[in-house]
């Protein structure tokens, strides 16, 4: 039987890229640009048959797509809240790994002048909801990531 | 490794209670005894008791009887587990972003400096 359990994280990442917003902004508005620099190597074709792909960049529109990672097939679906180009993008998206979901989540990124003046600073935040301790055979494999980084959201409860 | 799922399953239920996680932060400052870790919790001490018996499940803390007081502490290890869990949609983030710089560094137009366009 599944234990049912959520746990809530938020994190928040910032870059700096040499780059005016438009360009970085353009980055994530098409599929073109977006697969270019979208896969990390270490992703597959996934193993098992994860729904059709779509890329609708809109407001309302959905970006969904299948991956394979460390024997887990992933299936990845998006709804776009709010597009302002060269400025922020506010999607939700949800998770299914082996179609078993895993988690919901709000990801919000904005594109701001850096504060010398050159290039964009780009915040990534993103809040989820992470469902009954990924159950199954796909919680040994998620754990193998092999990063040692401490996580505010967890952190504070040993602060 | 079916061991390894099980303890991440219990580590999360211990996780999922904010009585639970209060436990836990109050252990985060040193070890306390049963009551201790009841006082600011409006429960009995049987359901504080209860709690306990959860997050030693869990691993996350570990207790020790000397004389009649049941003293609890934290065991960080068992959290690193939930963490990594978590972590890994903080690297892929991190990661993604990594090869967004190096896309943009390769896609720059020579002929339009960035500080120019």
């Amino acid at each position: 039987m599944t234990e049912r359990s959520v746990l809530h994280d938020t994190f928040v990442i910032e870059r700096a890229y040499p780059a005016p917003a438009s360009r970085v902004f353009a980055a994530f508005a098409s599929k073109e640009a977006k697969d270019a620099w979208g896969d990390t190597g270490d992703l597959s074709e996934p193993g098992a048959d994860t729904g059709a792909a779509e890329f609708d960049f809109r407001v309302g529109g959905h970006e969904r797509f299948g991956f394979g990672y460390q024997g887990v097939s992933y299936r990845y679906d998006a709804r776009y809240y709010d597009i302002l180009p060269g400025q922020r993008i506010v999607y939700s998206y949800e998770m299914h790994a082996d179609g078993v979901r895993i988690s919901g989540s709000v990801a919000t990124i904005e594109f701001a002048p850096a504060a010398d003046g050159a290039g964009t600073t780009l915040t990534w935040t993103e809040q989820g909801a992470f469902l009954d301790g990924f159950d199954g055979p796909e919680a040994s494999s998620l754990r193998q990531g092999g990063t040692e980084e401490m996580l505010e959201g967890l952190a504070k409860y040993l602060a | 490794m079916l061991n390894d799922v099980a303890d991440l399953d219990r580590v999360f239920h211990a996780l999922a209670d904010p009585g639970r996680r209060l436990m836990l932060e109050r252990l985060g400052r040193g070890p306390a005894s049963v009551s201790e870790l009841g006082k600011p919790l409006s429960m009995s001490l049987a359901a504080v008791v209860q709690h306990v018996q959860i997050l030693e499940a869990s691993g996350l803390v570990r207790t020790e009887k000397v004389g009649r007081t049941r003293t609890c502490s934290l065991n960080p290890v068992a959290l690193r587990s939930a963490e990594r869990w978590i972590s890994e949609r903080r690297t892929f983030v991190e990661r993604r972003l990594d090869r967004l710089g190096e896309y943009l560094a390769e896609t720059a137009d020579p002929a339009v400096p960035d500080d120019q366009a």
